[in-house]
């Protein structure tokens, strides 16, 4: 079998380390340059903020070499260097709304957010042996996500921020809980296209070249469709909507190779919020904003103009290419710095090479959850990993675009980098799938058991009897050959 | 502190950005290229393993030298790829190339699809068509698409795997 072993990956756990550090190290004197720019000291408690940051990073380190030891070696030090450079820039906000005479502090309210989300990621690790275990949940998760996108519309609980409904208030903590149903739908619809995806890949009609699927197979893009555009309506945000209706498109067309339905998503969706607009004023006037942004009028109205976003761009260019320096620009003059614009302060302060830095850490992130997904030998890990990145890279897409003016605005988080309790853990959560994913996927595939080793695959000129040999392929309707067979070039004379 | 030394923190810091993500490509890059590599030391390191590994290479030359009434390619080569070393000795049926089980060469190649290309004889030349793959199939880095006749030495690249007419 010596050619299923040239696959064999290393298991980069010390490559983990050493990415590690320099991750750390990022984090770190981000935050240290925070306190040198704004009030030219370092920070009282750098070494200690420095201590805690890798004790988490650490924590999760073990846990991977406990638990998933061959686990993708370059998922968990981004994450940790996109973690602290948002919590350094929220320090670096928290500060100047200090100078400003304001008092609320979001740094250390973040800080414990990611401590508890490091927390509840080990217990993903620890507790889920196997991401196979989720498909029997498929069904339940569904209902959870259902049940967590519908629970800020009941009265009492949810409550309405900037004319965005997604968000519930209990107990004295805010959450946004399509953040975490973004998670149960990944796993629903991975649940579900892998049983389904072979009837949704039938081929209809052909148009134009494109093969389209049957008429009688729309049905769940249907009701995803409706289900978008409902959030769309009653939750006026568009940016869960998005998420919620990309995701399965993505997904769909993952599971099923077929161009049509990417293009049916699209046309679907462009035509629902089309509708939308024209038919409810506050989607209208999201569109009125980004289309408008720059009239004096539109920029002056108080509540709901576009200053936020204008002001979000007037940072982005006063960053130029290398940005003004930690501490050094004014980032905060643009509302909600620290959580929805947080790119649009990290552009100021670390310019357009830190913008694309970080960006291109999200890149990596998603590419290692694509690999995996290609890696992976089982249907539904695949379409699960494929999806939550997909959900982490739409995410970036969304908000930048948001910020730079490429789409409408939405109310979307930049995942780990914007001050955001839920958020936080639900990436870190996804984080966590994927590496659990990404541990089976480079696992090596198991010993080779007696039974095979009794019939020689390869090497011995095979004859009719071994014309069919053992199948060896493990369990799952989509299960890859592991093991390396041969037969002879079909007939022989 | 200075205004240099305010610049040289603030450049710093993005070169310290710019080395963690380079490194980290660096990482994914060995994760791509990384088994190539090592696959190609594989067959001096694997000389003396059991016999399904170093017997492999070996095996078609029997078969061969039973078949000399053909004037065209006998067997077809991997030369690239994971299962580099693997040759297959040519029929006068087709063979079809893909990681389903069902397939003649069934590729270990996490790029190539499951019924992914097909080589056929026809008269007295072979040649390979693309069954729909998603990577596609290429002949001499020419995408393949309708059957193309396929000469000795010739290199069909599926996936990461690279396949030869030889003999």
């Amino acid at each position: 079998m010596a050619t299923v072993e040239a696959h064999r990956v290393r298991a980069g756990r010390g490559t983990e380390l050493g990415l590690l550090v320099v991750a750390l190290l990022i984090a770190v004197s981000a935050y240290a340059l925070v306190g040198l720019g704004a009030t030219d000291e370092l920070p009282a408690d750098v070494a200690g903020y420095g201590a805690g940051l890798a004790g988490l990073a650490l924590v999760v380190h073990v846990v991977l070499r406990w638990r998933a030891p061959y686990a993708d070696p370059v998922i968990l030090p981004v994450v940790i260097a996109l973690n602290g450079i948002g919590l350094a820039m929220i320090y670096r906000i928290d500060l100047a709304r200090e100078a400003r005479g304001g008092d609320e502090m979001f740094a250390g309210k973040q800080l414990a957010w990611s401590a508890i989300s490091v927390a509840l990621a080990c217990v993903v690790l620890i507790v889920l042996r196997d991401h196979r275990t989720l498909r029997r949940y498929t069904y339940t998760a569904m209902i959870v996500a259902l049940g967590l996108i519908v629970l800020p519309l009941i009265p009492g609980l949810g409550v309405e921020i900037n004319g965005a409904r997604i968000w519930i208030r209990a107990l004295g903590f805010s959450l946004q809980p399509s953040e975490l149903a973004k998670i149960a739908l990944a796993v629903f619809f991975a649940g579900y296209l892998v049983t389904h995806r072979d009837t949704l890949a039938l081929a209809g009609p052909k148009v134009l070249g494109l093969q389209l699927p049957r008429i009688r197979d729309l049905g769940p893009i249907l009701v995803v469709w409706a289900g978008a555009i409902a959030t769309l309506v009653l939750q006026k945000d568009l940016g869960t909507s998005l998420l919620l209706f990309g995701m399965f498109v993505a997904m769909l067309y993952v599971a099923t190779e077929r161009l049509s339905w990417i293009v049916i998503g699209f046309v679907m969706f462009a035509g629902g919020v089309a509708f939308a607009s024209a038919t409810f004023g506050h989607v209208a006037a999201r569109f009125h904003i980004w289309l408008h942004a720059l009239d004096q009028d539109v920029f002056d109205r108080a509540p709901g103009g576009s200053g936020q976003l204008v002001r979000g761009l007037f940072g982005l260019a006063s960053g130029g290419l290398f940005g003004t320096g930690w501490g050094q620009g004014r980032p905060d003059l643009v509302p909600y710095a620290e959580s929805d614009f947080i790119v649009a302060s990290l552009g100021e302060e670390l310019g357009l090479t830190g913008l694309m830095a970080i960006l291109v850490m999200y890149l990596v992130l998603c590419q290692r959850g694509i690999r995996t997904s290609i890696g992976v030998r089982d249907g539904f890990g695949k379409l699960l990993a494929a999806g939550l990145s997909f959900v982490i890279a739409f995410q970036c897409f969304v908000v930048v675009g948001g910020i730079t003016r490429i789409i409408p605005l939405t109310g979307l988080t930049m995942p780990f980098l914007a001050y955001g309790g839920s958020s936080l853990l639900a990436n870190w959560i996804i984080a966590a799938l994927l590496l659990r994913v990404s541990d089976d996927a480079r696992r090596p595939a198991p010993e080779v058991t007696g039974l095979l080793l009794e019939t020689p695959a390869g090497g011995i000129p095979l004859d009719e009897e071994a014309r069919n040999p053992v199948a060896v392929a493990g369990p799952g309707d989509d299960q890859p050959t592991e093991a390396i067979r041969r037969t002879n070039g079909g007939g022989r004379s | 502190m200075s205004e240099l030394t305010v610049t040289l923190l603030r450049l710093g810091y993005l070169v310290l950005l710019w080395a963690f993500v380079l490194s980290a490509i660096g990482v994914l890059r060995r994760d791509l290229y990384g088994t190539r590599i090592v696959s190609r030391k594989r067959p001096a390191a694997s000389a003396p393993a059991p016999a399904p590994a170093g017997g492999t290479p070996a095996a078609p030359a029997p078969s061969r030298s039973s078949r000399g009434r053909r004037t065209g390619p006998t067997r077809l080569v991997v030369t690239e790829g994971p299962l580099r070393g693997t040759t297959l000795p040519l029929g006068t049926s087709a063979v079809l190339i893909g990681r389903a089980p069902s397939c003649t060469l069934v590729l270990d190649d996490d790029y190539s699809s499951s019924r992914h290309a097909r080589v056929f004889p026809e008269g007295d030349q072979w040649l390979v068509e693309d069954m729909g793959s998603t990577n596609g199939t290429f002949l001499d880095d020419q995408p393949v698409t309708d059957a193309v006749p396929v000469r000795a030495g010739a290199q069909i690249r599926i996936g990461q795997s690279v396949l030869e007419l030889q003999g």
